[in-house]
């Protein structure tokens, strides 16, 4: 078995929970990676949709920007903006939306607008862009982030999209009806939503990481289910996959 | 009837201090020969308008035109911060009003439909409607479901880059076609720039944008005008410039350099050469 680092198990377990079915809100990074690996590898029929208004797309490389020319020339058809976020997102054709943020809390909750006050910063972060609605109109979220106590946070400055809120039945009670995020997939390990509170509780922990390394990484008490499975470690095809998909893309972006 | 004029005309004649504009192009067609000559122009007190700032929004903003950002994702794409744009804002010396692109989507569409806002589902438990007094809600009459609301944006000029205009000055665009529609038919008065004049259209996407000439208040031909953005069929997005673009807009200093010999002292037929290079690489 190959070496990998902890960003490759991160995206290729992400890769591994999405199917031929799903409809897919890819945001850019490692969304994107984790979609488009998916694709190449065991669910090559997946719908990928950028919130530029590309539906169906296929690119070889991966987008820097959401509105890259190789998503448009690789789709089955690109819709306008405000369509794509009225008919598509809001109309409920998207059955997952993928999203990474800069900060979490344990309900999956993401900040991805300012550390310190909003009306005077101390890191201006770039905002929200799709991701408010994208919280609440995909059937469910899955959320993909490296952790690290900067980011995984006891209590969030700012709450820039839903995730559990304070817990189950927050999302009820603001007349939500999708089930938010139900996958948090880390570089140490993978989070679900505990059936009774909604608390993100490790489920799967990855080969070789320790529950102090996973605790020393995140700013709240971290809960571990009654049953941790060991997340398989990637195969050599995931691994060359990912690796060419990444090649290929720098040696595009540099061009 | 839209007027062909030159780029500096055009922008002199639709574009005062104090207006609100806005810029738009969602990654593709993003109007910076357009930008540009706003800011050799130096309009100040500008609210700028636009989903997502960019890079363009950054060099009008760090040129000091800008007193409001209008926006939903200030970020420079896949690469980080974009830095003009953050510094301004963490000093305060730059008045915000923020949304989500849903949001933003949906305002630039009632401001089409000449609709005083606009409605959607949105927005819920979350802080953004904490400190933008703009986010407000309605309940709907037939289902009692509370709805998120925003004002309808209404610029006073649009600004936007397009593929072709005809003779007859319609003007087509097609690829990722953005909110730019919406854009133009919200504002009071538009500038377009072209890569080029065409007698017909032609064949074309079937998702292609057209503005009929009476829509659009003036017309500039700028090949390569979009630089580093994109035109679809012309020339592809120069990813390398916006990873290098960190390095010159973290540092003031850098930057207003980079501006004086980049954007000061060049003219719009300047954008003419990314066209012609990408056109030749493909060769």
């Amino acid at each position: 078995m190959s070496a990998y680092t902890p960003n490759e198990i991160m995206t290729i377990a992400a890769a591994r929970l999405l199917s031929n079915d799903d409809v897919c809100f890819v945001g850019i990074g490692a969304p994107s990676a984790a979609c488009n690996l998916a694709r190449l590898t065991h669910a090559p029929k997946i719908t990928l949709i950028y919130e530029s208004g590309t539906l169906s797309t296929r690119p070889t490389v991966l987008p820097l920007s959401i509105g890259d020319g190789e998503l448009c020339d690789t789709a089955l058809t690109t819709v306008s903006v405000p369509e794509m976020f009225r008919y598509w997102l809001q109309g409920g054709r998207i059955t997952i939306g993928f999203l990474g943020g800069a900060q979490i809390d344990r309900f999956g909750n993401l900040n991805t607008t300012v550390v310190g006050p909003y009306d005077a910063p101390k890191v201006r972060l770039p905002g929200g862009g799709g991701a408010p609605e994208i919280a609440i109109n995909c059937g469910q979220i899955f959320i993909i982030m490296a952790m690290g106590q900067r980011a995984f946070m006891d209590k969030l400055p700012f709450i820039t999209s839903l995730g559990h809120g304070t817990g189950k039945g927050s999302r009820e009670a603001l007349g939500v009806k999708t089930r938010g995020p139900t996958q948090l997939i880390t570089d140490l390990c993978i989070f679900e939503p505990d059936p009774e509170t909604s608390e993100l509780t490790v489920t799967s922990i990855h080969p070789g990481v320790t529950r102090e390394q996973i605790q020393e990484n995140c700013g709240w008490p971290v809960k571990f289910a009654a049953e941790v499975r060991e997340t398989p470690a990637p195969d050599e095809t995931e691994l060359s996959v990912l690796r060419d998909l990444h090649t290929r893309t720098k040696a595009a972006h540099a061009a | 009837m839209a007027a062909f004029m030159s780029l500096h005309d055009a922008i002199a004649a639709n574009l005062r201090a104090g207006d609100s504009v806005a810029m738009e192009g969602f990654t593709h067609l993003i109007p910076y020969a357009a930008g540009h000559e706003v800011i050799r122009q130096g309009q100040k007190d500008l609210t700028l308008i636009r989903m997502t700032p960019d890079i363009i929004y950054d060099q009008i903003v760090g040129m000091g035109q800008a007193k409001k950002l209008v926006f939903s994702w200030a970020g420079n794409p896949g690469v980080g911060s974009l830095h003009r744009v953050r510094e301004e804002i963490e000093a305060g010396r730059l008045a915000i009003e923020e949304h989500s692109h849903a949001a933003m989507a949906n305002a630039f569409e009632a401001g089409a439909a000449n609709l005083p806002f606009a409605v959607f589902r949105g927005y819920k438990g979350v802080d953004l409607p904490k400190v933008n007094p703009n986010i407000r809600s309605v309940t709907c009459p037939y289902t009692g479901e509370v709805l998120a609301t925003v004002p309808a944006v209404r610029p006073d000029v649009a600004i936007i880059h397009a593929l072709k205009a005809d003779r007859e000055g319609n003007v087509m665009l097609e690829g990722i076609v953005g909110v730019q529609k919406e854009a133009v038919l919200a504002s009071k008065r538009s500038v377009v720039t072209v890569e080029e004049v065409v007698e017909e259209f032609g064949p074309r996407n079937a998702n292609a944008v057209i503005l009929p000439s009476w829509t659009v208040t003036a017309i500039a031909v700028v090949p390569g005008g979009a630089h580093p953005s994109y035109a679809q069929g012309y020339y592809k997005r120069d990813n390398a410039f916006y990873i290098g673009w960190d390095k010159i807009a973290r540092d003031k200093a850098v930057f207003l350099t980079w501006m004086e010999e980049n954007v000061l002292s060049k003219g719009p037929e300047a954008f003419a050469a990314h066209a012609r290079r990408v056109a030749m690489a493909a060769e």
